[in-house]
């Protein structure tokens, strides 16, 4: 940037000095000399511009190498880091979501077995009480025993079963190491494509600023607005509760609504 | 509340929808369907009653708050009960559900009481 900022008070100071000279050639009448000055003024402008331009232009191709897009092969097999990275992330979203298809499996496996159970367990209970008041017969009671003996069997089954899904369901939670993983990288990626994006940006603004070239930053904020337009939906908020125009809270909606009249 | 009554459940992800169903259940409805957005939403409300839409607001295709819009301007729909179980938390997003006319608005996480509390009151007021 030292060079740039260099280049372009060069450029300035030759402005404001060919301007002053200017002034007064057209005043004493000169025009020769006047046509002069506008000449090396012009070059002046034109050697920044090119120079700008060039400085824009390598920094985009190095860019695009870094990025490993090689433009002349777009069937090529090494794909972009942004490819890739889309990739990681599409990998994430399949991971996250075998993860939770497969923790609901486990759970709802689990709820026949303790239904069963349970219903077993209020039949016998019913049965055992009227035993303890001794109004079960010889026969009933034998037949009240065998239902103990295949209740304690099924029970040890039972549990056995459903521990062995908790186990599962525990297991199924390693997708956060590998998912954690990916998001690191892809969010590195992201922070570098941006550091460099930026100083594309600053260049390009140096160029603008040899050029003259004033942009209407009204109106692309009113366009960026539009893009923004909050019915395509945005998706979870992150720092809702450091945010007044985001909600934190069911209750927060609660409220918004009642005050609204609901 | 009539425990019989159809529901149609609105999300692109498959893990949401199964989880809205298993609070659904919980609650003692089991009559329910399932759309992935508002394109495969609305023929399925035309061509057979519903009593009932949860919907989510993001979606590819067709979004929930546009659902919503169809919902409301079609003559047939336009009383069906709405209920907006959604990560969209902007204020202005749940102004814009409440003029377009939903029922409740849910916000993700949700918890099986928030939902299980919001049906029950617009049923109330459905009803009542």
């Amino acid at each position: 940037m030292e060079s740039t900022n260099n280049s372009l008070g060069e450029f300035e100071s030759t402005l404001k000095k060919h301007a002053q000279e200017l002034v007064e050639s057209l005043e004493r009448g000169r025009f020769g000399e006047a046509v002069q000055l506008i000449h090396q003024l012009n070059q002046t402008r034109d050697r920044g511009l090119y120079q700008e331009v060039g400085k824009l232009t390598r920094e985009l191709h190095s860019a695009i190498v870094n990025f490993q897009i090689d433009p002349a092969m777009p069937q090529a097999e090494e794909v972009s880091q942004i490819t890739d990275a889309a990739e990681r992330l599409s990998y994430v979203v399949r991971l996250t979501e075998g993860a939770a298809n497969r923790t609901m499996d486990l759970a709802e496996a689990c709820t026949p077995v303790l239904n069963d159970l349970a219903s077993e367990a209020q039949s016998l209970s019913a049965d055992w009480q009227r035993f303890m008041r001794r109004e079960v017969a010889a026969p009933e009671f034998r037949e009240l025993v065998k239902r103990v003996d295949s209740f304690l069997t099924h029970s040890a089954e039972g549990n056995q079963k459903v521990a062995g899904h908790i186990n599962d369901i525990v297991l199924a939670q390693d997708y956060q190491d590998l998912t954690g993983q990916v998001i690191k990288r892809v969010t590195t990626l992201v922070t570098e494509v941006e550091s460099n994006l930026l100083k594309l940006v600053l260049m390009a603004s140096q160029v603008d600023r040899f050029a003259g070239i004033e942009h209407d930053h009204q109106q692309l904020r009113a366009e960026k607005d539009q893009e923004k337009h909050p019915t395509r939906g945005e998706g979870p908020q992150i720092h809702a509760d450091k945010r007044e125009d985001v909600v934190s809270s069911q209750d927060d909606v609660d409220d918004l609504l009642s005050s609204l009249g609901f | 509340m009539n425990k019989d009554m159809k529901i149609l459940i609105v999300d692109d992800f498959s893990t949401m929808r199964r989880i809205i169903k298993n609070l659904l259940r919980d609650l003692g409805f089991t009559n329910v369907k399932e759309a992935d957005d508002g394109n495969t939403a609305l023929p399925m409300l035309n061509s057979e009653p519903f009593d009932f839409l949860v919907t989510d607001w993001n979606m590819p295709g067709m979004t929930g708050i546009d659902l919503l819009r169809a919902v409301r301007a079609d003559e047939r729909l336009k009383h069906l009960p709405v209920l907006m179980v959604t990560a969209e938390a902007k204020r202005e997003q749940i102004i814009e559900a409440a003029q377009a006319g939903v029922n409740g608005y849910v916000v993700k996480p949700f918890t099986a009481l928030a939902l299980k509390e919001k049906i029950e009151k617009i049923f109330e007021r459905v009803n009542g």
